[in-house]
């Protein structure tokens, strides 16, 4: 009747479709050159800011810098802040424009368009963190004892922690104002119980069994781990295992909240 | 031979609404069967519940012998909502060779999907940068790029140039002879006459499953739509006596329905 290629019949997950997704992605981003600009230079320029704030501040003889503590977790928090924006909006846009519940009428997967997502975004971050990491350690000369390649690592996986939180969110979100406003209840509790502004071993015993259920705690830990070992870690490589898990539970729950059938 | 899609007893509701009423009918294969009836009678909940992304709540839905929305179906029946859905920030070209390759088709197939839709002078431009017919076209495009063996379309035609119009419907009448089952809704009446067959909804209900020459007969008019007119009101004298009438109105006036709704059937 009509000729055609291989048919794919299963759901089951594709690389071919992850891929073909992953590049459609990609090549949206490509045509918004105002989203790249800001997803590459904007992280650094905020660094930028914070060294200048401390920049001339007296540190306690033996003691790292503010900005060395500081600017490292940094590192961690903004690709994991920005991912989650852009990630809960381009899903959300899916969901607004109709092309989600077109795709779930074609061969694609749930997995294939989620982790499609996930690689397109995290290769987004890695980019973005190869820039935020070397602008970090050559002009504003932040110190890092460990490896600035696992400093790297680190941000990739806090982004596609981020990728995976986005999509979950979307989820609940009917409108852009309210995916954006998932932007403070989910990032900020994170970032205030992360071990950042107050040591998680000196909070409350309450609000230390809170941050121990939160990804970004792990991401921080892991930083800091690197901030002060020359070598890598025990602690920080199952602070990185305990991130990666914490993104695909994200994803897996995200696959779930993707009907194909609706009302 | 079997038909291509036969839907018997099928219900849906949305929220405390009774938008399909128990609808049953067969649509043969290789011909272009439109879907005919008022705004808010159920066209496009039909379209999605044959493409199986409609949740049911009663019924059975059966396309090219399987259960509709199943896995087995989703590289042969294509699918285009009413809403253009491709992406605003790709190029045509870039929206058709995803949809390809989602179909397992090659970047040379989606060239002459967007050939096939009138586009390939606009091809390199954002779906964004397109008039509104344009954007429909580039959304069709990228179903028929998977030469899908059920075509459903939602009201494919609607803010076109009455040239691309007739281009589009000899384009599936084209598509139809070479073995293609179309489902096509509209809710202008001059386009039932260009479908081989007829399916009239009105309410949530099926009025008509007939030929236009049929209907022709039926509704004792040689202009459809004033045929159509009489067919719905032959039923709704019929409904007064059946009580069926009073039952039909009260229902209309709570889902808050516009009682004149059918007006729009003349547009």
């Amino acid at each position: 009747m009509t000729a055609t290629l291989e048919r794919r019949t299963s759901t089951h997950l594709s690389p071919r479709l992850t891929a073909s997704t992953a590049g459609r992605v990609l090549r949206q981003l490509r045509h918004d050159h105002r989203t790249i600009a800001m997803m590459l230079v904007l992280p650094s320029v905020l660094l930028g800011l914070l060294y200048l704030l401390w920049k001339d501040l007296p540190t306690l003889p033996g003691q790292p810098g503010i900005f060395d503590r500081v600017g490292l977790t940094m590192l961690g928090i903004f690709p994991f802040v920005v991912m989650f924006l852009v990630t809960s909006i381009a899903m959300l846009r899916e969901r607004t424009s109709g092309t989600l519940e077109r795709l779930l009428t074609t061969p694609l997967g749930r997995m294939d368009l989620l982790l499609g997502y996930g690689l397109a975004f995290g290769l987004a971050a890695t980019l973005q963190a190869l820039v935020t990491v070397t602008i970090a350690t050559t002009v504003y000369g932040l110190d890092v004892t460990g490896s600035v390649w696992l400093v790297g690592l680190i941000a990739v996986v806090d982004a596609v922690l981020g990728v995976a939180l986005g999509l979950l969110a979307s989820a609940f979100a009917r409108t852009e104002f309210q995916a954006v406003q998932f932007m403070p209840v989910i990032v900020l509790p994170q970032f205030f119980l992360c071990g950042l502004l107050v040591p998680v071993d000196q909070m409350a015993g309450w609000l230390q069994v809170i941050s121990h259920l939160l990804p970004l705690t792990y991401a921080v830990e892991a930083l800091q781990e690197v901030g002060r070992s020359a070598t890598a870690t025990t602690t920080m490589w199952v602070d990185i295992a305990v991130v990666g898990g914490a993104a695909l539970l994200a994803l897996a729950l995200a696959a779930g909240t993707l009907r194909r059938r609706t009302n | 031979m079997d038909a291509a899609i036969t839907v018997s007893g099928l219900v849906v509701d949305r929220g405390r609404r009774r938008v399909l009423d128990g609808l049953s009918f067969a649509v043969p294969h290789g011909q272009v069967t439109g879907l005919l009836g008022p705004s808010g009678s159920g066209k496009t909940t039909l379209m999605r519940a044959l493409v199986g992304v409609q949740v049911v709540r009663s019924g059975e839905v059966t396309v090219l012998g399987e259960p509709a929305g199943s896995p087995g179906l989703r590289a042969r029946v294509g699918y285009v909502t009413q809403a253009p859905s491709v992406y605003e920030d790709l190029s045509v070209r870039e929206n058709a060779r995803y949809f390809a390759a989602l179909y397992g088709m090659s970047a040379r197939e989606a060239d002459a999907a967007i050939t096939d839709v009138g586009l390939a002078d606009a091809a390199g431009q954002l779906v964004r940068d397109l008039s509104g017919g344009q954007r429909g076209r580039a959304s069709l495009a990228c179903a028929l790029v998977g030469a899908p063996e059920v075509l459903v379309l939602d009201e494919p035609t609607v803010g076109l140039d009455p040239v691309l119009r007739v281009e589009l419907w000899e384009k599936f009448h084209a598509l139809a002879r070479a073995g293609t089952t179309l489902i096509v809704s509209s809710h202008v009446m001059d386009e039932a006459g260009r479908c081989d067959r007829l399916l009239l909804l009105r309410d949530g209900e099926l009025l008509s499953d007939c030929t236009p020459a049929q209907l022709r007969v039926d509704g004792r008019s040689d202009d459809l739509e004033e045929a159509f007119l009489n067919v719905v009101r032959a039923r709704e004298e019929v409904g007064v006596s059946g009580q069926g009438r009073e039952h039909r109105s009260e229902e209309r006036a709570r889902s808050g329905a516009p009682r004149g709704s059918e007006q729009e059937i003349g547009a």
